[in-house]
């Protein structure tokens, strides 16, 4: 396990700026996640440190030694994608070893036998190791691919989207477990993700991506208490946050252009009076629907309230974040 | 627009029964939801009210009118697929015209109406546009228009954002919610997500191997769980389950868990035997003073608030408290449940034991 850094890595591909000057450093054992939407520059920027791509410019190290000249095999960083991919024709043996057994590692085979061992217990997978990587269910196959990176022990765990194409629960359970195996094992990773949950429940630190560039980084909870821009703002919370004209409510500093409001930015009762659009019980939380001069409002209410479309709700902001015309948070 | 009843509808597929004897009303104007996991027998239930699949017993009135053996065509129904079928040859008007001009209507009052749809859409600007180049979200408004056009009866809808993504759903699921209150055309949704049912729904029944679970409004089923499947399909992270030996008297409003009295809504009935005390993540908090302890397995950041994973004697406990509570890993702390909120089951029929909660509000379907 390594520092890793990237020095003003640039990457085109024809018109297209991928990846714009981007510099980010990931410390030694962290869990350090990228979020942005699709076409962001995350899956290009995990290539680039893998060495599937090179960069137009910039510098990329890995435990303070330039690999710009290095072959993927020579960085020795492991790959998981959103796609888990298994050998078919392998036991989940066979699949965990395979990576131990390449000519560049050869590692002795006592030393494979330990380290799957070690492995599987980690992933719980222990009992499906002569298993056929066919007769597994999508969570078990997805656990062996991360299992196969783990093996390794490499500098650094890249990771492509490795739990999107299953379904909610199992997510839910994968991000708890991979987040334990990390911390555990001390392993360093780069996780790649449009998700926010994800982000917010497993990351040490989060890098926000827009078009290219890495727009600001920090631990999930001062990304989501203190974001630098109304983009970053909008990229974590449920319900999105609000962003309103910031003359609608009385006190906006001169030079604000929005007011952001996320929901627990709202106080009812007092302030302006907003109407009820349509009320959202989901359960453990009910969301209210309001328009106040024609702006759209998503806000949280009492999860058993007695309010009903058409009536009035008085609102004012509290604690909320404004943002001038460029969208930097003021 | 009308009412759909829906009476001890079965169908069977060979020796396979998808659907076993439902029955639930579908009120006029309402957006109505059929919820389950793959297989449970709600594309059935819907293909059955649109006349794609005949019953192989029961009755379906449509506006007060027996259809359940009558052709599709004569129902005057609109089926809107997961997967948007769109002439390609045609351009968004064509698409929008095709069941009116099949119809026979004249060209005028066609234009008129394509003309509405198409402001209701927010698609004007596409309706010379050929469907080919049209975003997924523009392809499924025009396949929409196509079904809104003929103002049926009533909307049947078959997981139509099935196949978009996570940030794009969520918009088309607003989209298509504000559009039903703007025209108050009665819809039945089928649909496997629960949030989108919770989301969208008027009401929601909730479907397993061809038997209703359950039929109520979103918050009473959220609340009020009739049985451990409705519970747990219900709600993220789903509903916890502490399992336990014991016993409850009719009346009593405390059970004893691993020596703990733990409130509960008073028993409408008795129950001795394997059970399950049913509470949601939000209905617990981390209380030092609480005689239940778990040890902190892990936590989960979510902004305002965060899940914590706990180990118990009876089980893995998820609770939701708020974020600025601490809570580490290997902590072991105590645990309070809000007692209003729990459902007591029977461990082995799945069935929730009556309460001063769930009696009156709960129905089987």
């Amino acid at each position: 396990m390594a520092d890793v850094s990237l020095r003003e890595i640039t990457k085109r591909f024809g018109a297209t700026l991928a990846v714009d000057a981007m510099s980010l450093e990931i410390p030694n054992g962290a869990f350090f996640v990228l979020l942005g939407p699709t076409g962001a520059g995350k899956t290009t920027t995990l290539r680039l440190i893998a060495g599937l791509e090179r960069p137009d410019t910039g510098e990329i190290q890995i435990a303070d030694r330039s690999v710009l000249g290095e072959t993927p095999a020579e960085r020795n960083v492991a790959m998981v994608f959103q796609q888990y991919s298994l050998y078919p024709h392998m036991t989940v043996r066979e699949n965990l070893a395979f990576p131990l057994r390449s000519p560049i590692l050869r590692t002795p085979t006592p030393e494979i036998a330990r380290k799957i061992a070690e492995v599987a217990e980690v992933l719980h997978i222990a009992h499906k190791l002569d298993n056929r990587a066919t007769a597994l269910s999508g969570g078990e196959m997805q656990r062996v691919s991360i299992g196969r990176a783990l093996v390794r022990d490499p500098e650094i765990h890249l990771m492509d989207e490795p739990l999107s194409s299953l379904d909610a629960k199992l997510r839910a359970d994968l991000r708890i477990e991979l987040k334990r195996i990390q911390a555990a094992v001390g392993a360093t990773m780069l996780y790649v993700t449009h998700d926010q949950i994800e982000a917010m429940t497993m990351a040490t630190h989060v890098g926000v991506l827009d078009e290219g560039r890495l727009v600001q980084v920090g631990s999930p909870r001062e990304i989501y208490e203190n974001p630098v821009s109304l983009y970053v703002a909008s990229r974590l919370g449920l319900p999105r946050i609000n962003a309103l004209p910031a003359e609608l409510f009385a006190g906006a500093p001169a030079e604000a252009k929005t007011i952001g409001l996320r929901p627990e930015h709202i106080a009812h009762g007092e302030g302006r009076p907003s109407r009820v659009v349509r009320i959202e019980h989901l359960g453990d939380q009910t969301r209210l629907h309001l328009t106040l001069d024609g702006h759209a409002i998503v806000t949280l209410t009492d999860v058993h309230t007695d309010l009903a479309a058409g009536d009035t709700v008085a609102i004012q902001p509290r604690n909320a974040l404004y943002f001038d015309a460029s969208g930097a948070r003021i | 627009m009308a009412e759909i009843v829906i009476k001890n509808l079965r169908k069977d597929f060979g020796d396979f029964t998808a659907v076993q004897s439902s029955s639930f009303t579908v009120e006029d104007g309402e957006f109505f939801m059929l919820l389950g996991p793959s297989g449970c027998g709600k594309t059935t239930t819907l293909r059955m009210i649109a006349g794609l699949e005949l019953p192989t017993s029961g009755e379906i009135f449509i506006g007060g009118e027996e259809v359940g053996q009558k052709r599709a065509s004569e129902r005057d129904i609109a089926f809107v697929f997961q997967m948007f079928a769109l002439y390609p040859h045609m351009n968004v008007r064509g698409n929008i015209s095709y069941p009116l001009v099949s119809q026979g209507m004249p060209r005028a009052q066609v234009r008129e109406k394509v003309a509405e749809v198409a402001r209701i859409l927010g698609i004007e600007g596409l309706l010379d546009r050929p469907v080919s180049g049209l975003s997924g979200g523009d392809r499924q408004r025009v396949a929409l228009g196509r079904a809104i056009v003929r103002n049926p009866k009533c909307f049947l809808m078959d997981e139509p954002l099935g196949a978009l993504d996570a940030e794009f759903r969520e918009r088309m699921a607003e989209e298509l919610r504000s559009l039903h209150d703007r025209m108050g055309a009665t819809t039945v949704y089928v649909t496997h997500d629960q949030l989108e049912a919770m989301q969208m729904g008027d009401k929601i029944v909730v479907m397993n191997h061809g038997v209703i679970e359950q039929f109520g409004t979103p918050q009473d089923i959220y609340d009020k769980p009739t049985s451990l499947f409705v519970a747990e399909f219900i709600g993220s992270p789903s509903m916890n389950f502490l399992r336990f030996q014991g016993s409850i008297e009719a009346g009593a409003t405390t059970v004893d868990l691993q020596g703990t009295a733990m409130a509960v809504p008073a028993a409408r009935s008795g129950f001795r035997g394997d059970m399950v005390f049913g509470v949601r993540p939000e209905h617990i908090r981390l209380s030092d003073s609480s005689g239940y302890r778990g040890e902190v397995v892990a936590t989960e950041y979510l902004g305002t608030t965060q899940i914590v994973t706990l180990r118990t004697a009876n089980g893995e406990v998820k609770a939701r408290i708020a974020s600025d509570q601490p809570a580490a890993p290997g902590e072991t702390v105590g645990l309070a449940f809000n007692g209003a909120t729990v459902t007591l089951f029977e461990a082995e029929s799945g069935r929730a034991i009556p309460s001063a909660l769930n009696a009156g509000g709960a129905s089987d379907g």
